[in-house]
């Protein structure tokens, strides 16, 4: 009697639990949908960045002007965006990791500032500029990821701290810069360090407590990957025992890299945690034999438990730096015919993907630019790249200069976020066009310090074959039809676009620039609609909210980053930033490093 | 036949003794010293010697992402072309070694301790050959070219990285 009595208990504290969880889930996806707000870094769970606002229209955009600005006092590269919850914008800023709460309706002065104390040796372990991609907000609470690694959470009101966690140690050079993401009681955050030999993975925390409650790496053994080797599947098979260990030579899974530092989504029907793991650890491939699982792997995990329920391993054996960590875009749309509930990838390696999300069923994998040369095409029954040897770092060799290869080790996309449309059902994705000669050469692995083993210049892409010459252009900004496959339209940009796009109900896209401009232009056409140059390069991601009765555009200015690192680090020539100033030497003609917001309204 | 952890050792071992020489012989004249051969070599096509490209390459895998492309340097971290030229083997191993803290109001400079990175340590005189070469003008910021990889070169990479 007794006994049935505690299990009756147990059982409505476990409905309960599910309720709270169920309400704090409930909450915040509601406050997600009000358009007049901004509360995830993302937008929504679903990866949208689109907004129901429609005050500013295709029409009407040509008369926005800017409404106030705000300027961080932190000068190296901007990434993410603000959050507006209610009345209060949360502003983010790179190493220090300041947080300002601005009073939107009194002169957006500050309510409060945050900034945290962290070790200087911090910096040098941080490999491509000193960013971070946003604050994630829930329940009165305002989550930081600080550079250091360690996890805060601030009373979103006072920005009084309520618990702090270590998330990893700088020591071992695990650093964090990407933006967490709650679901229910639950704030994941990734790790950054793959240039580290950092072996990755993704964390949940407690909101309330601080307390770890899972944690999955990208490689390792079944129960450190959080595997079922049964259940797990690879498009559409079990992965078996030990995936994560029988596909590296020895004990290289240890410092394998595949670190977690872009963006994380969220179904709360199959109620399953997306994102994209890293490159696998060194750059040099020859120093790590085996299909390196699971790094460059797109995961669903169970967001309660951190099961994995699918993998799909995009790069088997990298050997070009093709990160898998972009974003997973949620959407319900038709593909060959019917409805589906996809997944939506720009991969670094060029090629756009479109899964079924409920199972990880790989539906489409196209170039999304004409010049990727490193694989022909994706087998689709297998899901592996029909590689080209010309183009392998590993079959040419170490200590030889692989040329021509497109793309650069930056990705014909990196971290910044693409927008998805319901009404146009278009795809906008900011891209690069760069590409680079590789020479991967053998490294030591010590803790802390830089694990690379190769040598790279990037240089602007070649017109592709039997395409026009439409001059050096380094980037691209393009609209995508996921179902086919196949751009609708594109824009050339003098450089890379490394920021996030942003579509509205307005049916209109915005996106930043390197040198500066935030752009607007007609989701249909792709017409260029409004341009304003601010004081920084963009490399932030455009948001939207509705304040006073107005809708605002806000950016941050702030150039650095991967993109940016040759002119934040105040370089003038090729290489620098592993690489990547090679192609983006002339930046410094256009604009100088400065943190800062522009809003705008018409 | 040395096993890999004890390569390692003679490796970690000959980093100390570096440290050591470093600490202790100052300062005294290095093995480099303005009297002595130059630690690198261009050829009349403009080709350098195995340690001058090696250096460049450890140089531009470790030491750009702060001090920039061919040592020009950065607003992280100062340019190497002119302290080169000032530099004794002997200081510019001590900070290699030990690294450099400028942290305060107004810089949050940090080189940090290369003492146990093989991949510097292992290759901290191909590195020297290269810096002076780029500081003496005798090469530019571009890939050089080279008159290829000795055997030995390569058997000593593999010895000192413990491969």
């Amino acid at each position: 009697m007794k006994g049935k009595r505690t299990i009756a208990l147990v059982a409505v504290a476990v409905a309960l639990a599910g309720v709270s969880n169920l309400h704090a889930n409930t909450k915040l996806m509601k406050m997600s949908e009000d358009a007049d707000q901004w509360v995830m870094p993302t937008g929504n769970y679903a990866n949208h960045r689109y907004s129901e606002l429609k005050e500013i229209t295709s029409k009407n955009v040509k008369d926005m002007k800017v409404a106030w600005t705000f300027s961080t006092g932190v000068l190296r590269g901007h990434e993410g965006n603000p959050l507006v919850v209610g009345d209060t914008m949360y502003v983010h800023t790179p190493f220090p990791n300041k947080v300002f709460a601005l009073d939107l309706n009194n002169d957006a002065s500050i309510m409060w500032e945050y900034h945290p104390q962290q070790d200087p040796d911090t910096i040098p372990v941080m490999c491509c500029d000193t960013v971070n991609r946003g604050v994630a907000y829930a329940d009165g609470k305002i989550f930081l990821y600080q550079a250091d690694a360690t996890l805060v959470a601030l009373d979103a009101k006072t920005g009084k701290k309520a618990w702090s966690v270590s998330n990893g140690d700088i020591a071992k050079g695990q650093t964090g810069t990407s933006a967490p993401m709650v679901v229910k009681d639950k704030v994941y955050v990734g790790i950054s360090g793959g240039e580290f030999g950092v072996r990755g993975h993704l964390t949940a925390y407690n909101t309330k407590t601080g307390k770890r409650v899972w944690r999955g790496y990208s490689m390792g053994p079944d129960s450190d990957v959080l595997i079922d080797p049964n259940k797990t599947t690879h498009l559409g098979k079990a992965v078996g025992r030990n995936s994560g260990t029988n596909t590296w030579k020895g004990d290289q899974w240890k410092i394998g890299g595949g670190t977690t530092w872009g963006w994380y989504s969220y179904d709360p029907d199959l109620n399953l945690v997306y994102y994209g793991t890293g490159n696998p650890s060194t750059w040099n491939p020859i120093q790590r034999p085996g299909d390196n699982r699971w790094s460059m792997t797109i995961f669903a995990r169970d967001a309660d438990t951190g099961m994995t329920r699918w993998v799909y391993q995009m790069t088997p054996h990298d050997e070009w730096d093709f990160d898998g960590i972009n974003e997973m875009i949620l959407a319900d749309i038709p593909v060959k015919g019917k409805n589906r509930k996809v997944l939506v990838h720009f991969d670094r390696n060029g090629f756009g993907y479109t899964l079924d999300r409920t199972d990880g069923e790989l539906l489409v994998a196209e170039k999304f630019d004409d010049v990727v040369n490193w694989a022909t095409s994706i087998d689709m029954k297998t899901g592996r790249p029909n590689m080209v040897n010309k183009y392998r770092t590993e079959y040419n060799g170490a200590d030889v200069l692989s040329k021509d290869i497109c793309p650069a080790a930056l990705g014909t996309k990196d971290q910044q976020p693409a927008a998805f449309s319901p009404r146009t059902r278009l795809f906008y994705v900011p891209t690069n066009h760069v590409c680079m000669n590789y020479e991967p050469f053998a490294v030591s692995y010590t803790a802390g310090q830089p694990y690379v083993g190769a040598n790279l210049d990037m240089f602007p892409a070649p017109t592709a074959p039997g395409k026009t010459d439409r001059g050096p252009h380094m980037g691209r900004f393009i609209a995508w039809d996921a179902d086919k496959g196949k751009e609708v339209w594109a824009i050339d940009e003098k450089f890379s676009v490394w920021s996030g796009a942003l579509a509205t109900a307005g049916d209109v896209v915005f996106y930043g620039t390197l040198e500066g401009y935030l752009k607007a232009v007609d989701a249909k056409s792709g017409k260029e609609l409004f341009k304003f140059k601010t004081p920084s390069g963009i490399i932030g991601n455009v948001m939207t909210y509705m304040h006073g009765g107005k809708q605002h555009v806000a950016i941050y200015s702030g150039v650095g980053g991967w993109a940016g690192i040759g002119m934040a680090a105040g370089l003038t020539e090729d290489r620098a930033g592993l690489g990547a100033v090679g192609g983006y030497r002339h930046l410094q003609n256009y604009t100088r490093l400065g943190g800062g917001l522009t809003v705008f309204t018409l | 036949m040395l096993t890999r952890i004890e390569r390692r050792l003679f490796c970690l071992f000959r980093m100390f003794l570096i440290a050591a020489f470093a600490v202790v012989c100052l300062p005294a004249p290095g093995a480099l010293g303005a009297d002595q051969e130059k630690p690198y070599t261009v050829d009349a096509e403009g080709k350098v010697n195995w340690p001058t490209f090696s250096g460049y390459r450890r140089y531009h895998s470790e030491c750009h992402v702060c001090h920039g492309p061919g040592g020009l340097g950065s607003s992280f971290a100062p340019s190497l072309l002119e302290s080169m030229k000032t530099m004794s083997y002997e200081e510019y191993l001590e900070v290699v070694v030990n690294g450099r803290v400028n942290v305060n109001a107004a810089t949050q400079n940090v080189m940090p301790a290369f003492a146990v990175n093989l991949n510097v340590m292992c290759f901290v005189d191909d590195i020297y050959a290269y810096l002076i070469a780029r500081a003496d003008g005798a090469i530019g910021t571009e890939r050089p070219q080279h008159t290829g990889k000795p055997p030995e070169a390569a058997e000593n990479e593999k010895a000192c990285l413990g491969f």
